[in-house]
């Protein structure tokens, strides 16, 4: 589907009474279905903002926000979050916490019942995806960060959303744990091609996942600059040293320097 | 306890060194010390009052007050019973409605907002004025004394659950909330089982102060428990009774605090370990 997302000149103002932060200011925005994008830019320019506007947590103040053809004004219920905290419930286990979508998001919740088997079955294949077989029964704090991490993604994808939403998923792992889930999230994606946002501050990353990569300026955020990764999939880790993917961050690096210069 | 040898090199024969394990580390030490406490309390105490020559309406020596104390064990349990029956009753309204009105204080700013000054105020009350009030409305006995260790002992449970649930994650939220997950969802799934540790631990609180709620309220205006036999233990001059008096209502204390800790550890395991989760700032 084209323009899955398409944010049409938002605004989004905090506060009540109009003196808040301006974060956001007339950005637009268009996502293709089963695109993968990744969303840049210099730190506290409104990426998060950005995400709470598409999701539906935070109403924008001006502009339009259609997602999948309808227009956002309650948050969504296909959307599948996670952050560079891993939040999982330390009451749950690593295999519940991943089930905990399928409870509550529809039409799953009023399925659960009925084919518990099925549903168990398939989270427990998400797990294995991302090297987590065996783990399933640990409890959060069992786990590594990384391995929290990848939990935490799993719980994202489990109901299978439309709509991935990563809001700096690997930003407190060390690089080699991040290179790696790197890995696991390209696959996961080329496995079921879901329509990815993913904001990051790491432009290698963004080179690696993404199909475009958009760059937003210094608050109040607005898109400034589009670039199209034309690197064939599946991507190697090697790709994001060779001359293009390096003068690509080049690039996107000097973009984003430009945006706070204008600060 | 045994003593752990430690491997010795065959090449030096001559004297072998044994190492004790220190007594903190062991577990059977861990166990045993509180008693050894109580035990040496009594025993400084029943020192302090023989060597002194105290007399026993000042300071009953612990020796008096375990005589005095079997002498009327059936008095004293009769009593102690009403005044365990009497904390247990409001104990476990406190809990239901400490549960409840937490819920809804921590998952409502507007509720929390309009209702805490009034609680506050409130809990700022103290229990032994409302006592009297009590007695004319319900008459001396049982049920002021429930009311008064219900009055005690809610507020702390309500606080407790009211702050687990209010200080939910905004990314955990955030998550459930893109999932479609009404507020009550977000409640049963999240706020609740993530308040249950400030729940239980409230409950070690709450137990005390009921006993404390109770006993007053017997104390004020009953004609039976532990408060209400202290009183006319007192008036009698029969120090050592009422002393044991206290110690019972010490023990029943403790017994209850033990059982509440106890499914403390039951029920929230998890948050007595250490967790990664939770302590990461979130990043923007």
């Amino acid at each position: 589907m084209k323009n899955f997302v398409d944010l049409d000149r938002v605004s989004l103002r905090y506060g009540e009474d109009g003196d808040g932060t301006l974060a956001l200011q007339d950005a637009s925005m268009r996502v293709d279905s089963g695109e993968f994008v990744a969303v840049v830019g210099p730190s506290g320019c409104g990426k998060s903002t950005l995400m709470k506007v598409v999701t539906g947590l935070w109403p924008a103040t001006k502009g339009g926000v259609i997602v999948a053809g309808r227009e956002v004004d309650r948050p969504l219920s296909i959307t599948g979050m996670a952050f560079q905290n891993p939040t999982l419930l330390p009451w749950r286990t690593t295999f519940d916490n991943v089930m905990l979508p399928l409870e509550i998001a529809q039409p799953h919740a009023s399925k659960l019942k009925r084919e518990r088997a099925a549903y168990e079955a398939k989270a427990r294949d998400l797990l294995a995806l991302v090297g987590l077989k065996g783990f399933e029964d640990k409890c959060p704090w069992q786990l590594s960060g990384g391995m929290q991490q990848r939990a935490s993604i799993c719980r994202a994808l489990v109901h299978e959303p439309s709509l991935l939403m990563l809001d700096e998923p690997f930003g407190a792992l060390d690089m080699f744990t991040r290179e790696e889930l790197w890995l696991a999230l390209q696959e996961l994606w080329i496995a079921r091609k879901p329509t990815v946002i993913l904001v990051t501050h790491d432009l290698r990353e963004a080179v690696f996942l993404a199909d475009r990569i958009l760059v937003m300026s210094a608050r109040p955020g607005r898109i400034i600059a589009e670039r199209t990764v034309e690197l064939p999939r599946p991507r190697a880790l090697t790709m994001t040293y060779e001359p293009y993917a390096v003068g690509l961050v080049q690039e996107l690096r000097d973009h984003i320097s430009a945006a706070r210069a204008t600060v | 306890m045994t003593d752990m040898a430690l491997p010795t090199p065959v090449t030096t024969p001559a004297p072998v060194r044994r190492k004790r394990r220190p007594l903190s580390r062991s577990k059977v030490f861990r166990r045993v010390l509180p008693w050894l406490v109580v035990a040496a309390i009594f025993l400084l105490w029943q020192m302090f009052v023989v060597g002194l020559q105290i007399e026993p309406f000042v300071l009953p020596s612990p020796t008096a007050i375990f005589a005095a104390g079997w002498q009327w064990h059936g008095p004293i349990l009769d009593n102690a019973w009403q005044t365990f029956m009497t904390t247990a009753i409001g104990f476990a309204f406190a809990i239901v409605f400490g549960l409840f009105a937490g819920v809804a204080i921590g998952s409502s700013s507007l509720v929390y907002d309009g209702f805490y000054p009034a609680l506050i105020g409130f809990n700022t009350i103290p229990k032994v004025a409302v006592v009297p009030i009590l007695i004319i409305w319900f008459g001396i006995g049982t049920i002021p004394a429930i009311i008064t260790a219900f009055l005690l002992s809610f507020f702390p449970i309500l606080v407790n659950v009211a702050t687990g649930i209010a200080t939910v994650e905004p990314e955990l939220q955030d998550v459930l909330r893109a999932l479609g997950a009404s507020k009550w969802q977000i409640i049963k799934k999240v706020g609740l089982p993530r308040s249950m540790p400030y729940f239980f631990a409230s409950l070690k609180v709450a137990i005390t102060v009921a006993f404390v709620g109770s006993i007053v309220a017997e104390t004020v205006g009953s004609n039976k428990g532990i408060g209400n036999f202290m009183l006319v233990a007192s008036s009698r001059f029969e120090v050592p009774l009422a002393f044991a008096g206290l110690l019972v209502t010490g023990a029943m204390g403790i017994a209850m605090y033990a059982v509440c800790s106890f499914i403390e550890q039951r029920m929230t395991g998890w948050a007595m370990r250490n967790t990664d989760s939770g302590v990461f700032t979130p990043g923007g």
